[in-house]
């Protein structure tokens, strides 16, 4: 492999991560924010979310892709809110108990949705999109329909005045950062939320035994190429589904930890957009749809956050409209998922088509002219 | 017996089951005191208003891109025209024209690109195709903010600058097609003759495309690219080609669509649009490798009917509006049937 092909091959794989921290740098000036508060909110944010993202681990080294479907686990966590602040269960004892009725719901969703990707192979993201807002409706209709009818719900204040459905926004009052608040710690002017990194510590290290256990090499296997596993008796739909319950679990619970710390719950909407920030943050952090590390999610949160939190005062200094901050930035959020998809597909066609020609004995260095017009013919792997 | 259990197979058990939920629908509509007329107008409005966006997912699912999931570009596009033409002071006839003419330099554009990108990344069109949407639709926003506009009914009153977010085309094009050769009968029926013919030469002229000879090599490269391959067709020519008629039709169906709800919807409008196209198409029959004329029409009918349906029906029986709920779950459980369901080695 020549230099300048390794030079290449290397931009591809972290482009996304290069063009981030270019944009974040440039953007940090003209915001006028202090590198103190950047580093706080950068503390907050990765207490509030790297929960959430490391529930997409495991689905990728099941060779599922991005599980866009974990959005259903978010709205199990969000029912189980629900339920702790109409019992009025107030501080961490609540977020247990949520967690508790959360449980059940998005183990359910989860083998659902693990068999509906089971259905739809090769599609899985694409899928899970679609799942998500397919549950979505079904969520709603739960929410506001069956809540306060159906199922009695003794906490007036959170119910609609028509009689049932809940409220368009409840309010965590009880709940509001009581995870967080159990111990935290104050290092140089610095706060930090000791119990949250704990808990996310601990899902790390379980990340990481689980990738040794049995059910965890099964898993890899799978991602590598089904049929393999297949024929060495590894039941693969099984070994699937397990992979999507874990992750809507750990969503379920990654939601309820988001939740606490952002302290109000938009009823209806505030699983919109879980999936995509989750993934979005995780490509950012140099994943792609094969391959992701713990460190990924830990670079990606910090990355999409920092840029978050600069980009809408940037727009308003730089274009005179905070709007423009605004779409900007979910611009670049949409952009960096489409610009990380396109380059993994992009890459693997073109790997496929450097692997045909060695086949056929021609040598690396006329492959590089012919693997770009391989492509360019569509050759198709 | 055979052959009604064959077709139902085929057709497939959601389809039948919202079939009968939309007869169900009319049937009761009399009874809950929604006007049938009204109804029956306010579908054949819909179905023309919608029609063409629909349309445009048949050339891509027919070369094998997948469903459409970013004809998100299209609707820009068709933006774009639209606002052009009324940044041009174009009115009437002349105006809605002038509006597709002015977007079919910007899909043509948009659409080659677009195919450029979908032609790297085979496979993976979809989840791609959606993002490359959401993306653009972001850019594009900034976009209507600081271009150049500076037609009053258009532009924010008090800074005199960046787009409205809905404008009103009532003095320009409103209704132009719904109101050519409309027949009235009664206080509440109305039938758009014009519209429906538009929709009507859109379809034929698809029609015969897919007989052309560069529309049967198209369907040639969906059904099995290899093949196609073999015989001396450019895959990715034809894929290109679906790719810039998809993204063309797009921008024509939503000027179709802004003629006849009054307003162009700017800024992330047109990401909620896309999702109903889609399935709409599947609603007809459609597979993701498969669409005809017929899946269009019946789609397109049976959709926009339970969208307008629900609402009326639905609120008048249980005193609640559950359209909403009931759209989300129709809409998505369809695509979701048809991605899930094992792809067909097609006749």
């Amino acid at each position: 492999m020549s230099a300048r092909k390794k030079l290449s091959t290397l931009f591809s794989r972290y482009a996304v991560v290069i063009i981030f921290v270019i944009i974040t740098l440039a953007a940090i000036p003209p915001s006028g924010l202090s590198i103190k508060y950047i580093l706080q909110e950068i503390i907050t944010r990765l207490g509030r979310n790297s929960f959430l993202v490391l529930a997409l681990l495991l689905p990728i080294y099941a060779g599922m892709g991005l599980n866009f479907g974990m959005t259903l686990g978010a709205m199990a966590g969000q029912v189980g809110l629900i339920f702790a602040v109409n019992y009025g269960i107030a501080n961490w004892q609540g977020l247990v108990f949520a967690m508790l009725v959360g449980l059940p719901i998005s183990v359910l969703l989860g083998w659902v949705c693990g068999l509906v990707m089971n259905m739809a192979k090769g599609r899985e993201m694409v899928t899970g999109y679609i799942l998500a807002f397919f549950i979505n409706g079904i969520y709603q209709f739960f929410v506001m329909y069956m809540l306060g009818s159906v199922i009695p719900m003794g906490n007036k204040a959170i119910v609609l005045s028509r009689g049932y459905g809940i409220r368009n926004t409840l309010n965590l009052e009880s709940v509001r950062q009581s995870l967080d608040n159990i111990v935290m710690l104050h290092v140089g002017g610095f706060s930090i939320p000791l119990v949250t990194f704990i808990i996310i510590a601990l899902l790390c290290g379980f990340v990481v035994w689980f990738k040794k256990t049995k059910l965890g090499q099964d898993m890899r296997a799978v991602g590598q190429d089904m049929a393999v596993a297949e024929a060495a008796g590894i039941p693969v739909e099984k070994t699937r589904i397990v992979a999507i319950i874990i992750s809507t679990v750990l969503a379920c619970a990654g939601q309820i930890i988001f939740l606490q710390n952002m302290g109000n719950l938009a009823t209806y909407n505030a699983h919109d957009q879980t999936g995509f920030f989750a993934v979005a943050a995780i490509l950012v952090g140099g994943a792609s749809v094969t391959h992701a590390s713990i460190a990924n999610v830990f670079v990606g949160v910090m990355l999409l956050h920092s840029m978050f939190v600069v980009s809408p005062l940037a727009g308003q200094k730089l274009f005179g409209s905070a709007m423009i901050g605004e779409y900007f930035r979910q611009f670049i959020g949409y952009g960096v998922i489409a610009l990380s998809l396109v380059l993994y597909a992009w890459r693997t066609r073109k790997a496929a088509a450097e692997a045909r020609l060695s086949l056929r004995g021609v040598q690396d260095d006329s492959a590089k002219g012919n693997g770009g017009t391989a492509v360019g013919n569509g050759g198709q792997a | 017996m055979r052959n009604l259990k064959t077709f139902i197979q085929d057709f497939g058990w959601p389809r039948i089951i919202i079939f009968f939920f939309l007869v169900a629908l009319f049937v009761m509509a009399p009874f809950v005191r929604v006007r049938l007329d009204a109804s029956v107008s306010d579908v054949l409005n819909r179905f023309g208003q919608n029609a063409i966006m629909v349309l445009a997912m048949v050339p891509m699912i027919q070369s094998g891109c997948g469903l459409n999931f970013g004809l998100a570009l299209g609707l820009v596009a068709g933006l774009l025209g639209a606002t052009l033409s009324l940044q041009l002071e174009l009115h009437g006839m002349l105006g809605f024209l002038g509006a597709i003419v002015l977007a079919a330099p910007f899909s043509i554009i948009l659409g080659w690109f677009y195919a450029k990108l979908l032609n790297k990344v085979k496979g993976e069109e979809m989840t791609i195709a959606m993002y490359v949407g959401f993306s653009f639709i972001m850019f594009m926003c900034i976009m209507w903010l600081v271009l150049p506009y500076n037609n009053p009914t258009m532009v924010w009153g008090y800074a005199g600058k960046g787009l409205r977010t809905t404008i009103s085309v009532e003095n320009y094009w409103l209704h132009i097609l719904n109101n050519f050769l409309a027949i009235k009968i009664g206080q509440f029926f109305v039938f758009p003759t014009g519209l429906l013919l538009f929709v009507a030469l859109f379809a034929f002229l698809m029609w015969l495309f897919l007989r052309s000879k560069t529309g049967t090599a198209m369907t040639a490269v969906g059904s099995n690219p290899d093949f196609a391959r073999a015989s001396g067709v450019d895959v990715d020519k034809m894929r290109t080609i679906s790719v810039i008629i998809s993204t063309f039709l797009g921008a024509v169906g939503i000027i179709v669509y802004e003629q006849s709800f009054g307003f162009i919807q700017l800024y992330t409008a047109p990401s909620p649009m896309v999702f109903p196209a889609v399935a709409a198409i599947l609603i007809g029959g459609a597979s993701i490798n498969k669409a005809s004329m017929a899946n269009v029409l019946v789609g397109t009918i049976l959709f926009q009917g339970l969208l307008t349906m629900t609402p009326s029906v639905i609120n008048s029986l249980l005193q609640t509006d559950m359209s909403e709920v009931i759209r989300i779950i129709v809409s998505n459980g369809m695509i979701l049937y048809a991605l899930t369901r094992k792809v067909k080695v097609s006749k």
